[in-house]
């Protein structure tokens, strides 16, 4: 027969380790961003150009993709992420003094923005506790397309498109961040750096997004 | 077309050529939602596309 007890002690142990998954994550992304912020500050002062952001932005992601899946599970994770986020923190320069020098309410207004809808869909997968997974395919197939969307940009170079792919960045981006914390929660994810990761790169593609659509419906 | 453009549309194919198998993996694997979990995805959905509404109006 079960033992009942044996069946609370294990739920409250996951639990626990839920909430310490948790709180690593959130700890670890406010650090990162403070540190990205910092590295923003830098890119700003330095006025650092275009192409330096893409390669800046190129390095992140190529560590990213190849560095952080084996380094995540050790200590050697956490500088990894800090070096991935103090990268693409750097990569902001160009984009923020475009901004800045055409008006810098609209730098501020994505910024508070950014992390409203960040905390308000943070708090809503963790009060509802619902499990968002049904969303992983969407979202992979949603984020596919932007990114071929933005790509035939490129040459086709049309304002509307480039409105409706930061429009639409903002909703999977949005879409995202209630997947990860739902995962985070119901157990979907236990590495608090890889969540990091994912958690900082929605809210940082969120930002951009925003900051772009305001900049383009700004009076100035 | 400069060095920038060519630079950043290799950049995106690398990340759709990166994308590609994790998007079949979710595709295949993820759990398949209800119509209720898709109800319950579109109250955040549509506050967040209330507020940015909003947000454009403010600037």
């Amino acid at each position: 027969m079960n033992n009942p007890n044996i069946s609370v002690s294990r739920t409250q142990e996951s639990l626990l380790s839920t909430n310490k998954v948790l709180k690593n994550t959130y700890m670890l992304l406010s650090m990162t961003l403070l540190f990205s912020g910092l590295t923003g500050f830098i890119g700003v002062s330095m006025q650092l150009g275009y192409g330096g952001a893409l390669i800046a932005d190129i390095v992140a992601i190529a560590m990213l993709w190849f560095v952080l899946p084996r380094t995540a599970n050790s200590a050697a994770g956490i500088p990894v992420i800090f070096a991935i986020t103090g990268l693409l923190g750097l990569g902001l320069g160009p984009i923020l003094n475009h901004y800045l020098a055409m008006n810098p309410h609209i730098v501020t207004t994505a910024l508070g923005g950014t992390g409203v809808i960040f905390l308000g869909l943070s708090g809503y997968a963790l009060t509802t506790r619902k499990d968002f997974s049904f969303m992983a395919g969407f979202l992979m197939v949603g984020f596919f397309v932007v990114l071929g969307a933005a790509l035939l940009n490129i040459f086709l170079g049309m304002p509307a498109l480039a409105l409706a792919v930061d429009a639409v960045i903002i909703l999977i981006m949005s879409g995202f961040i209630l997947f990860q914390t739902s995962a985070i929660i119901n157990g979907g994810e236990t590495n608090y750096i890889m969540a990091t990761a994912s958690l900082y790169l929605s809210i940082l593609n969120l930002f951009q997004a925003l900051l772009q659509l305001l900049g383009a419906f700004s009076d100035d | 077309m400069d060095w920038l453009e060519i630079g950043s549309a290799l950049f995106l194919v690398a990340m759709m050529v990166f994308v590609f198998p994790r998007m079949r993996q979710a595709l295949k694997y993820a759990p398949k939602g209800t119509s209720q979990d898709w109800i319950g995805l579109l109250v955040p959905i549509l506050a967040v596309i209330g507020f940015v509404i909003l947000l454009i109006m403010m600037v």
